[in-house]
């Protein structure tokens, strides 16, 4: 049985179904994270004292960091793009550098954790670093999660595009949703976390 | 006519793609801003409504342009402003409860 409204648009939403099941999932992301960060002001602002996060946290890498995401959430909209211009080669190579670089913030963030472990600063140590592992380890495991959909579509996934090209161009653009909307989270986890 | 519009496409295409570039360069150069400002460690208040600002027109660029949200239909629009709706209400929680303790500080 094929799936209703995967390419054909629905007359009374103007939508394909993935499109709006995507943004609905985001916005329980968003739900997510924002009871975290609010839990973040909760703690902070009841703290008598708090450290600034630079005190503590590596900058230089984390802005390194931020500009890894970034460069990634260009590099996956220029892989949709790729498949808007039918050109399914050059799309491979954007979709491989987005997961590249995925894998680049994973490999930072490895090196950030494990100095903290090393000089004794566990999420158990004070409010501030159970606050920094809980919103950067929910982070990098939506990284991770986006990086396995775009390797999925990079890989495998990729043959649906000899099929059904505008299938594989909606699966591309929604799970650029997600990808972009981590990169979203982080751009307000780095100032708050390590600026302030 | 078939070629016109494969061309048409394509150029309008081209067009997203240099807004893509554009966004991209906006979104480095506040990123250096932000690191930068957080180096005159400014009062708490300042330092975090700054910080708080330059987040907010870096989102709503990744947002707007890189999520297309600046031409999506109403149904999406539907459902972020009942998200934002519930998410200013989830941040307003930490408030609400400074304010009954105060009242309670009170009594």
């Amino acid at each position: 049985m094929e799936i209703p409204y995967t390419v054909e648009i629905r007359r009374d939403t103007g939508l394909t179904n993935g499109k709006i099941g995507i943004w609905l999932f985001l916005a329980s992301e968003v739900m997510l994270f924002g009871a975290l960060f609010a839990s973040y002001i909760l703690i902070r602002t009841g703290a008598p004292t708090w450290p600034r996060g630079d005190s503590i946290l590596n900058v230089p890498l984390a802005t390194f960091n931020t500009i890894v995401l970034i460069t990634s959430s260009v590099t996956m909209v220029m892989a949709w793009a790729s498949l808007m211009r039918n050109r399914f080669g050059t799309f491979r190579i954007y979709m491989g550098a987005t997961i590249l670089l995925g894998g680049v913030f994973l490999v930072v963030k490895y090196f950030e954790y494990s100095h903290k472990f090393e000089t004794g600063l566990f999420p158990s140590t004070n409010n501030f670093l159970a606050i920094y592992f809980t919103l950067t380890g929910l982070h990098m495991l939506h990284v991770m999660g986006g990086m396995a959909v775009n390797a999925y579509f990079w890989g495998p996934g990729a043959k649906l595009w000899k099929t059904n090209p505008e299938w594989f161009r909606n699966r591309v653009e929604h799970s650029g949703l997600f990808w972009h909307f981590v990169d979203l989270v982080w751009i307000f986890l780095f100032p708050t976390l390590y600026l302030l | 006519m078939q070629a016109t519009t494969t061309t048409d496409h394509a150029a309008e295409i081209d067009k997203h793609v240099r807004v893509y570039i554009t966004v991209f360069v906006t979104l480095m150069v506040l990123t250096i801003v932000t690191v930068a400002v957080s180096r005159y460690h400014l009062p708490v208040p300042i330092a975090v409504s700054v910080a708080l600002l330059v987040a907010t027109i870096k989102g709503s660029l990744v947002a707007c342009y890189f999520m297309h949200l600046i031409s999506e239909k109403k149904l999406i629009y539907a459902v972020l402003a009942l998200t934002a709706f519930f998410f200013v209400a989830l941040l307003s929680l930490p408030v609400l409860t400074h304010a009954d303790g105060f009242y309670i500080h009170h009594q």
